[in-house]
């Protein structure tokens, strides 16, 4: 196997707590800390540990959004990502859009493996994998917890609700990667000096031969309905009592 | 009026109950005409299943080896190919689901909605975003169809007692050979479903260790709970992945939800909002779950836990 194509979305980080603002047309992210999408942080480990064992040679991180998404595709490369490629959008695309530009890029890079991850911890899709096989018309291997390559194919252990499946996909596939499948690696001051030299390609959407659009229309955001703090109780007795009030025991 | 096709999740045997919640949120779409479609290598008894659920007017069974276990490579070409007739095509937020409906939407040429909380229109839905944080209503465009994944915690199951016309259908679609199911190791247990259950105990890292979780074993017995975790204690190989509740394991709506052990990271706290009571136990009284917990325990879980439980049983 030759080349692992990787997305990297900038999005909110995730210990921050996002509020809506106060007219509704988005969440706050003014000043808020903004990160590698977690589980493209595990994409990007696992690609990173299949060519340390010699069964990939190259790794090249994409991500499409605003220019400073430059930021994450740099802490991409600072982990090991050889190069990154910066697909700049103006403004929000929705799913298939997205879908469609890391079509346009296999077509181009042509990768033996796709690892995005399960799902961006904004929009909370959980898309992006299933779309981009169904258009490129080949195997999907979503909610990875392991992923073993066997030359032409690979065998990936799936994190379902009924526990784990196993499958086996032809490559070149493309994988969504699940919390369990490792952890990725610390970013070492010196790797993020050398990450400067590496390549960062920017390519404007418009250069690309594909069609986007935003057919979803966000119409406004709310806050979610607040549970209410409730009481403490003093001992076992008076937990029972409680649930006991509430009929729950 | 709205045509909606189901696509049912099954395990060859039972109609799993995210259906019947797909069914319910489909019933409310305006003037709804409901289909479930079964995808099978024999779907007779999960067919029989689903014709019982109320709302349902057809169900499709569609029987073929290939269906034996649901692949969305194999499964989407197929769904494809009935979609025609169909304003909406709708699945439940479940692995099944969002592994599926993707890449039927794509196929389709076009985009997918996530996780349906309310229906607010044939074309208007509500949606949580952020880990829950936002709540977000989504038009979609009106002259295409609505493919969707259901957040089957939003919805009560659709009764039964109904009896829909069961129809079999051949599809002729060309299936990939591409992608191959090898095996599901799954830790079938007599314990109620975590999904379904009324009452759920789940454990934290606090717990330790494996054998420590039999003290949540214990007190979900007397409840007859089903047991969830958090991530850190699945991490931790306490128990394993399917246990867990929160943004990436299960979202839960049980009518009693114990959390021992858990501090109350928002990830955790998506999987339970929609909890009738929320009961925690911590040994921190800062601990960010009592924030949202309708009656707490402070205190060491190992000795408060075999007291609740003893305390429950007599
Ligand atoms: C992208 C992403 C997705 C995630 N998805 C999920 C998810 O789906 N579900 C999930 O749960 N988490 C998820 N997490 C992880 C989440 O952020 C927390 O790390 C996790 O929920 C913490 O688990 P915990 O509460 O068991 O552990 P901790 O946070 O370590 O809390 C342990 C608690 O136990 C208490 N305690 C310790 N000893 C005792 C004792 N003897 N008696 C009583 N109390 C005691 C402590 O006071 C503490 O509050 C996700 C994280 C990320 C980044
Ligand atoms: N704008 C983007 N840039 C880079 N990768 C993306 C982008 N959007 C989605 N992805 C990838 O697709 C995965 C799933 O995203 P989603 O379908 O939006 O939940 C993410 O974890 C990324 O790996």
């Amino acid at each position: 196997m030759k080349k692992i194509l990787v997305g990297l979305k900038r999005v909110v980080d995730f210990n921050v707590r996002v509020r809506v603002r106060p007219d509704g047309s988005g969440v706050d992210t003014d000043g808020v800390k903004m990160s590698i999408n977690p589980f493209d942080e595990i994409a990007l480990e696992e690609a990173l540990r299949i060519k340390e064992r010699g069964e990939a040679t190259e790794i090249v991180a994409v991500s499409i959004g605003s220019s400073e998404a430059q930021q994450q595709l740099r802490t991409g490369l600072a982990m090991g990502a050889d190069r990154a490629i910066l697909v700049e959008t103006d403004g929000p695309l929705d799913q298939l859009s997205v879908a469609g530009i890391f079509l346009a890029l296999v077509n181009k890079e042509k990768p033996d493996l796709v690892l995005l991850g399960k799902q961006a911890i904004d929009n909370d899709n959980n898309q992006t994998g299933q779309m981009l096989a169904a258009l490129w018309d080949r195997p999907q291997a979503t909610f990875a917890s392991k992923l073993v390559l066997n030359g032409s194919s690979a065998t990936v252990t799936r994190e379902v609700d009924a526990g784990l499946e196993v499958i086996e996909v032809d490559l070149p596939a493309v994988v969504t990667t699940d919390l369990r499948l490792n952890e990725p690696r610390y970013v070492k001051l010196p790797d993020i000096m050398k990450a400067k030299k590496k390549p960062l390609e920017h390519i404007k959407v418009a250069e690309l031969d594909v069609a986007v659009s935003q057919e979803l229309k966000d119409l406004s955001y709310e806050p979610p309905p607040q549970r209410s703090k409730g009481v403490i109780v003093e001992d076992v007795a008076a937990l029972v009592s409680a649930l006991k009030a509430k009929g729950l025991a | 009026m709205s045509k909606v096709l189901v696509i049912a999740e099954h395990d060859g045997s039972s109609l799993n109950p995210s259906t019947a919640k797909c069914v319910a949120c489909a019933s409310e779409l305006p003037d709804a005409e409901v289909h479930v479609a079964i995808f099978s290598d024999h779907g007779e008894e999960v067919a029989a299943q689903a014709a019982q659920l109320e709302s349902v007017n057809k169900v499709l069974q569609i029987d073929r080896a290939e269906n034996k276990h649901p692949l969305a490579a194999i499964l989407a070409p197929q769904v494809v190919a009935l979609a025609g007739k169909y304003s909406h095509l709708f699945g439940p937020s479940t692995t099944f689901g969002k592994d599926l409906m993707a890449r039927i939407a794509a196929l389709l040429k076009v985009n997918q909605l996530s996780d349906i909380m309310s229906v607010e229109g044939a074309n208007r839905f509500k949606r949580p975003v952020y880990a829950g944080n936002a709540i977000l209503t989504v038009e979609t465009p009106p002259d295409k169809p609505v493919v969707a994944t259901v957040r089957t915690a939003s919805y009560q199951a659709a009764e039964s007692g109904n009896n829909a016309p069961v129809e079999n259908i051949e599809i002729a679609a060309e299936l990939p050979r591409h992608t191959r199911f090898l095996e599901l190791k799954t830790g079938k247990s007599d314990r109620p479903d975590l999904q379904t259950a009324t009452t759920v105990v789940s454990g934290g890292r606090a717990l330790g260790g494996s054998e420590n979780f039999d003290i949540i074993y214990k007190l979900a017995d007397v409840l007859g709970a089903a047991v969830g975790a958090s991530r850190a204690a699945v991490d931790a190989g306490y128990v394993p992945n399917e246990m867990q509740v929160g943004q990436t394991g299960k979202i839960i709506a049980p009518d009693l939800y114990i959390a021992v052990g858990i501090s109350g990271a928002i990830q955790h706290l998506t999987g339970i909002k929609d909890a009738g009571t929320i009961v925690a136990i911590n040994k921190d009284e800062d601990a960010p779950i009592f924030e949202v917990a309708d009656i707490g325990l402070v205190g060491d879980l190992f000795k408060l836990v075999p007291e609740l439980t003893e305390a429950l049983a007599t």
